[in-house]
């Protein structure tokens, strides 16, 4: 059976993946840490001010999924294509700061509670309307840095 | 509601962050670049955690803590959308629809079979 030589004396086994820890240095890994909990307090914050039934639109999720997407856009445009390389910006803002702000779980849970609800529309709305404004808000602020001159 | 409960949500927003950091790292550097494996992993583990938390019904101060604070800040919606966007800039329109669609079917599901363990327990 050929299968079999093949499987027992093939040319090469997969080469396995190996997993590698992020290398950072303690100066990124504070920048994420104070940026992350800037940002989770203030989502926090909202939520709590703010709480709603499973039936209404979660408004504090959506804002700041949609005002962090925005910023990241504006800061990973920014920090890459218009300034000069610095240790610390894209930890604190993007990881950090708008990682922090944001959310991908609640609005999970969220969109699970309508469909137990049977609001479905609503579902499918609120859904359709954080991808479609948060993909909106990262091209946006893309955009627009990218139109202004570079200044030194 | 108190000090002690906001100084916490500091800390465990910070914390979830820097772990996000991590298994974020640690994904990318065994999946390659091609497609954000990292953040989609990140995501839909914080999900089912989410959703497990969800259905133990838990008391006010230990939803926030541990659902908005620290599952929260773990998950991330920013940085789903911009490497999304990236995709696209790339021309890589079949990733940047594939990274949308099956974070949102495998992201609905995970929570839900969390929230089917957590209420089981």
């Amino acid at each position: 059976m050929p299968d079999a030589v093949d499987l027992v004396a093939g040319p090469a086994a997969p080469r396995r993946a190996r997993l590698v820890p992020p290398r950072a240095d303690a100066q990124t890994i504070i920048a994420i840490f104070v940026g992350g909990a800037l940002g989770t307090l203030a989502r926090a914050a909202l939520a709590e001010a703010f709480p709603h039934s499973a039936t209404e639109w979660p408004w504090p999720t959506f804002a700041v999924n949609i005002v962090a997407a925005l910023l990241l856009g504006y800061f990973v445009t920014r920090l890459q294509e218009r300034l000069p390389l610095s240790s610390y910006r894209r930890p604190l803002l993007g990881t950090g700061v708008c990682g922090g702000l944001s959310t991908f779980s609640t609005m999970q849970v969220e969109i699970l509670k309508m469909l137990s609800a049977h609001a479905y529309g609503l579902a499918a709305g609120y859904t359709t309307a954080s991808v479609a404004a948060g993909y909106a808000a990262v091209h946006l602020a893309t955009t627009l840095v990218r139109r202004v001159r570079v200044r030194r | 509601m108190n000090a002690l409960v906001w100084a916490a949500v500091v800390l465990i927003g910070g914390t979830g962050s820097v772990l996000r950091f991590y298994v974020d790292g640690l994904v990318s550097s065994a999946s390659g670049r091609d497609f954000p494996y990292g953040t989609l992993v990140v995501n839909l583990s914080g999900a089912v955690v989410l959703g497990l938390l969800t259905g133990l019904a838990l008391g006010h101060d230990a939803a926030l803590l541990g659902g908005t604070a620290a599952v929260g800040s773990y998950t991330t919606f920013s940085t789903w959308m911009l490497e999304t966007q990236r995709l696209t800039e790339e021309r890589q329109y079949r990733r940047a629809v594939a990274n949308i669609a099956v974070s949102l079917v495998l992201g609905v599901a995970a929570t839900a079979l969390g929230r089917l363990i957590g209420g089981a327990l």
